[in-house]
């Protein structure tokens, strides 16, 4: 295994560069005057990031398919947002149904 | 911080802290899995101090706990986390003015408090449920990894209580309102198609990037208020 200074100095070289995105977009936000269009796209591209991101959490462990357990939770919290339950029953549901389907052994 | 009291009213202030209480669940066995697979007891909170991004700390652990490089795991680590810059790019505004505010509302950026700052329409709101997110996370995600760490592998499997199915439930309850939109909702759905195609090939965080060709889709639709002055952002 991996020495303690190597340990080390991968977190704080991981760590900076991730700062190094977080802070690159609002930087570069600031140096370019961008249209209402423009503006409206980065909101969709923040949408697309985070539905890719449900999308794949949902679905997938590391590339291969999670089974059925945790998709159908997200499925059942997808319908009671959409059907604009409040926020925690969705949370809650989520949870719940994947829990329970794993305590019925379904996986 | 007393803005963000007076803004924040007592739904979303009790919807952010329910994300939060689950994330401190999943810290936890974060914490409880570093150590158990052998690593030293600081790594795992050191890690969620400095990178404070969850995804990336899973996958930077598990590479260095089953004996790989830890440069590869910095790599794959950066990889995944590179979404924060388009994320930066979109709700940059947020963070508000001073050198202290733009350091420590960066270093909050994350999944949730993005996704809870674009579910606000107004921008006041937007503001106030980014910092609440950002900080109660920060708090919560890092003393759940203190204890798991020390309570070693007692909470170490969330699957039991579905934790694994809350984190993409929260995300897609607070992008739906945006999927209203219909340019957005195709944009989503040519994006997600994209990641999960592309998954089972590329390694974790490009498929995500990748997704980012859904935009296009939403640039060439129809645009009422068009300005078309610039082009579309290569993301």
């Amino acid at each position: 295994m991996s020495t303690t200074m190597g340990l080390v100095l991968a977190t704080i070289v991981l760590g900076a560069g991730t700062f190094a995105f977080r802070l690159a977009g609002p930087l570069l936000r600031e140096r370019v005057e961008l249209s209402p269009r423009v503006e409206k796209l980065l909101g969709v591209a923040a949408v697309v990031l985070l539905a890719a991101l449900v999308g794949t959490t949902a679905l997938l462990d590391e590339q291969e398919f999670v089974g059925f357990a945790r998709p159908a939770g997200v499925a059942v919290g997808g319908i009671l947002a959409w059907k604009k339950a409040p926020f925690f029953v969705v949370v809650l549901a989520a949870a719940g149904t994947a829990a329970g389907l794993r305590v019925l052994g379904v996986n | 911080m007393r803005s963000i009291r007076r803004t924040l009213d007592r739904s979303l202030a009790r919807d952010i802290a329910l994300v939060c209480v689950a994330d401190a669940f999943v810290g936890a066995s974060f914490g409880a899995i570093a150590v158990s697979a052998g690593l030293p007891l600081w790594l795992p909170m050191l890690l969620s101090v400095v990178v404070f991004a969850g995804a990336a700390q899973f996958m930077f652990v598990g590479i260095v706990a089953s004996g790989g490089n830890p440069v590869a795991a910095v790599v794959a680590g950066l990889l995944l986390n590179a979404r924060h810059l388009p994320f930066g790019f979109t709700i940059g505004d947020v963070l508000g003015r001073g050198w202290l505010r733009r350091i420590v509302g960066t270093h909050l950026m994350i999944d949730e408090s993005v996704a809870f700052a674009l579910a606000q329409r107004e921008g006041e709101r937007r503001r106030a449920a980014y910092w609440a997110c950002g900080i109660g996370l920060f708090i919560c995600w890092n003393l759940g990894v203190a204890v798991g760490a020390f309570a070693g592998t007692a909470i170490s499997d969330t699957d039991a209580l579905g934790l694994d199915a809350a984190f993409p439930a929260v995300l897609l309850a607070l992008i739906l309102p945006s999927l209203r939109d219909p340019a957005a909702r195709r944009a989503a759905l040519l994006g997600v198609a994209v990641a999960l195609v592309t998954a089972p090939f590329l390694p974790a965080g490009l498929p995500l990037l990748l997704a980012l060709v859904g935009v296009l889709v939403a640039g060439l639709g129809r645009d009422d208020q068009a300005t078309r002055r610039e082009p579309e952002p290569a993301s």
